[in-house]
């Protein structure tokens, strides 16, 4: 079967930090996403909505272009200031139109 | 005053809380799941609101309007003089002060039933609109004081680099539709509604499951918070000793000039030892989100531990009974 390399973001946030996160990547061009809950600690140890969940874990597959733009955001408004990280993998997917 | 320390502390509500910080000190195992703890606050607000909305239909306007005033007042002054307190003596940076503030201003649900329940084991319940001034106090000190911290945050800002930081950014808009729809104000001003439009006909249908179960979940809650309070325990030492004073101290102030006001507005000895402690209370359900998305800078060890490892123990061991007495100082 024919497949097509694209990128998978995976971003690990705080889970107050959902909606603007959604924002973020639909504004960048995705064109849809997954969530699931988190848990962990990571340098800046505590969090906020450690009563109710801690962490979320979102993950969107978008083309090259729109992984840089996510970036980019995360990169100048979030690193500093949230406990956020992210990272790049390729994966392999069919129908690779559907997330371009 | 040291028979009534002693009916609080022997209560089902203090030793379930006493039960949970003692899980935690020793690492048991014993963890309440997540859902049941999402469950019971959606139960313990609503049936607040319900009851609160059926007794509400029994008050008049003129009753409620100068309880109500001071309650917006003390909404007003407890964010200010936290902040004052915690950025004058406390030497606590901008954004650090007025996440702490935010959370003494507005005001904890729990230790409001807490206050509410010995009352009336005490043998001077409250008005019956008191949750009610709940819902008027929730959110102006929040607003208030990250208001302030956003303000102050802008002025060293263009001091030093002449620009705006991105806490500043977050628009009030985008905050304030945050905490009007956040669950505690939905299932409370909800709940008040409903309460006042069934009145109670409607209420006898509900009542075994809003009133019967009540102090029983209630207590399995305290049970939680406990733990949440000695997870906290250990923060303790990152946060300093003026912090642990000031979750003592500040608390008495405000409960004393909220039993003052309440005195000043008619309430009854029970309805201003409610309104003391829920100026002295400190919210940790609605502030910490609001307060983490607006001053990311500041650190939430230690407005979390301030609130729930410091003032929500003190509140319901010792503040509650204290400001009891005092109300019944003023009121005599």
């Amino acid at each position: 079967m024919k497949t097509v390399p694209l990128c998978l973001i995976t971003i690990i946030t705080e889970t107050i930090l959902k909606d603007r996160v959604v924002h973020l990547v639909r504004d960048a061009g995705s064109h849809g996403y997954t969530i699931t809950d988190a848990q962990g600690e990571g340098s800046r140890q505590r969090r906020v909505g450690e009563i109710f969940g801690d962490n979320i874990r979102f993950e969107t597959i978008v083309s090259p272009e729109v992984a840089d733009k996510i970036l980019q955001v995360l990169a100048t408004d979030y690193f500093d200031r949230y406990a956020v990280i992210a990272y790049l993998s390729t994966v392999n997917v069919i129908r690779g139109e559907k997330y371009v | 005053m040291f028979d009534i320390l002693k009916i609080n502390l022997c209560s089902p509500l203090t030793l379930a809380f006493a039960l949970g910080v003692f899980a935690r000190l020793v690492r048991s195992e014993l963890s309440l799941p997540r859902d049941l703890y999402t469950s019971l606050s959606i139960y313990l607000l609503f049936a607040l609101g319900l009851k609160g909305g059926v007794e509400l239909s029994h008050s008049s306007i003129a009753a409620i309007s100068g309880p109500a005033a001071v309650t917006v007042l003390l909404g007003v002054i407890t964010p200010i003089t936290s902040y004052l307190v915690l950025r004058r003596l406390g030497r606590f940076s901008i954004a650090d002060s007025a996440g702490i503030a935010a959370h003494y201003g507005s005001v904890s649900a729990v230790t409001f039933i807490a206050s509410q329940q010995f009352v009336t084991q005490a043998g001077s319940p409250a008005e019956g609109f008191m949750p009610t001034l709940l819902t008027l106090l929730e959110i102006p000190g929040i607003q208030i004081a990250l208001a302030i911290g956003a303000f102050q945050l802008r002025n060293e800002s263009m001091k030093t680099e002449g620009g705006g930081t991105s806490a500043s950014k977050q628009s009030t808009r985008e905050l304030l539709h945050e905490l009007l729809t956040s669950r505690s104000m939905m299932l409370l001003v909800g709940g008040l509604i409903i309460g006042v439009s069934v009145g109670d006909q409607g209420w006898k249908a509900v009542q075994p499951v809003f009133e019967g179960l009540f102090k029983g979940l209630l207590t399995l809650f305290l049970l939680e918070m406990g733990l949440a309070a000695g997870a906290r325990l250990g923060d303790l030492r990152k946060t300093g000793l003026f912090l642990l004073g000031f979750g003592i101290v500040m608390p008495i102030l405000h409960g004393s000039l909220g039993a003052y006001l309440g005195s000043l507005a008619g309430l009854s000895v029970g309805g201003c030892t409610v309104l003391a402690t829920m100026a002295a209370s400190a919210s940790y359900i609605a502030a910490p989100p609001a307060v983490r998305m607006t001053l990311p800078e500041a650190n939430p060890t230690y407005y979390l531990t301030a609130a729930l490892a410091i003032t929500f123990p003190f509140n319901l061991l010792f503040g509650i009974p204290i400001y009891y007495a005092i109300s019944q100082a003023i009121c005599l």
